[in-house]
């Protein structure tokens, strides 16, 4: 063993501190760009942050601080839902906000949202 | 630790606090799914840190439901709720909602299918958005 038991539970829970405090000011800086930002689809890109990232890094760093494989197990299933409900989510969202016409489709370079372009609008 | 937690729930309130400012200014029902969204996010995160802090495994479960519905908000309202007719958004008086009674009677036996029209009606676009943005030249 390159160290003690005690000073692997110190390691593992300055690393969870680490990982905690990232995924913590993932959250605050999607509060600001959900406050900030100027358009639908801005804010949009602002709140997927804590949505994925962030939350692999708090429950990162809860698993380093639980240290229990059934909690890790449970853990990595809430990331694969996550990953699974948000795309989703965000989506319906935007394409709700294209159709009711709250984006501003000047702004986007190239526009795959057009109108007369079948192939993408079908 | 134990600063790390404060530091750590302070931002997570924080955020939490501006999702509910986001979803009071709204300007449209799609920017309150975003909030919502970002209230789950910061809800979650709030347990995940309470369960790290005092090395808990019960509270993980909730995580796992929060995760599986809370996109069921954002879906149904941008399914659902994302086309705002006109005055939707507040309380209309009597007389408001008997004149357009009269109309739709109107519209109906004019062509002969009623309602459609004002239902259709693309919402109006946020003044104070607008305003907010073409001041800061976010879009130039």
């Amino acid at each position: 063993m390159l160290f003690d038991a005690g000073t692997w539970s110190l390691i593992t829970d300055v690393l969870a501190a680490v990982f905690i405090l990232a995924g913590a000011f993932l959250t605050f800086a999607a509060g600001i760009g959900a406050l900030r930002f100027p358009s639908l689809l801005a804010r949009m890109h602002a709140v997927t942050k804590p949505q994925v990232l962030g939350l692999i890094l708090l429950l990162i760093g809860l698993s380093l601080r639980v240290r229990s494989w059934s909690a890790v197990a449970m853990l990595a299933l809430v990331v694969a839902f996550q990953l699974l409900t948000a795309p989703v989510g965000a989506h319906l969202v935007s394409r709700a906000g294209f159709r009711t016409g709250k984006v501003d489709e000047s702004e986007l370079q190239p526009n795959q949202m057009e109108p007369d372009d079948d192939e993408h609008t079908a | 630790m134990v600063v790390v937690v404060i530091v750590a729930v302070t931002l997570v309130v924080t955020a939490a606090v501006l999702a509910l400012i986001r979803i009071e200014k709204g300007p449209s029902m799609l920017d309150r799914a975003l909030g919502l969204d970002l209230l789950t996010a910061s809800l979650v995160g709030a347990i995940a840190i309470e369960a790290a802090w005092v090395r808990r495994t019960e509270t993980i479960p909730i995580l796992v439901a929060l995760s599986l519905v809370g996109f069921v908000g954002s879906v149904a309202l941008s399914r659902f709720a994302a086309r705002e007719p006109e005055g939707e958004g507040r309380v209309r008086s009597p007389e408001e909602v008997a004149a357009q009674a009269r109309a739709s009677d109107v519209m109906r036996t004019e062509h002969g299918h009623g309602g459609t029209a004002a239902a259709e009606a693309p919402d109006e676009q946020d003044e104070q958005d607008g305003g907010r943005t073409s001041g800061r030249g976010w879009r130039s």
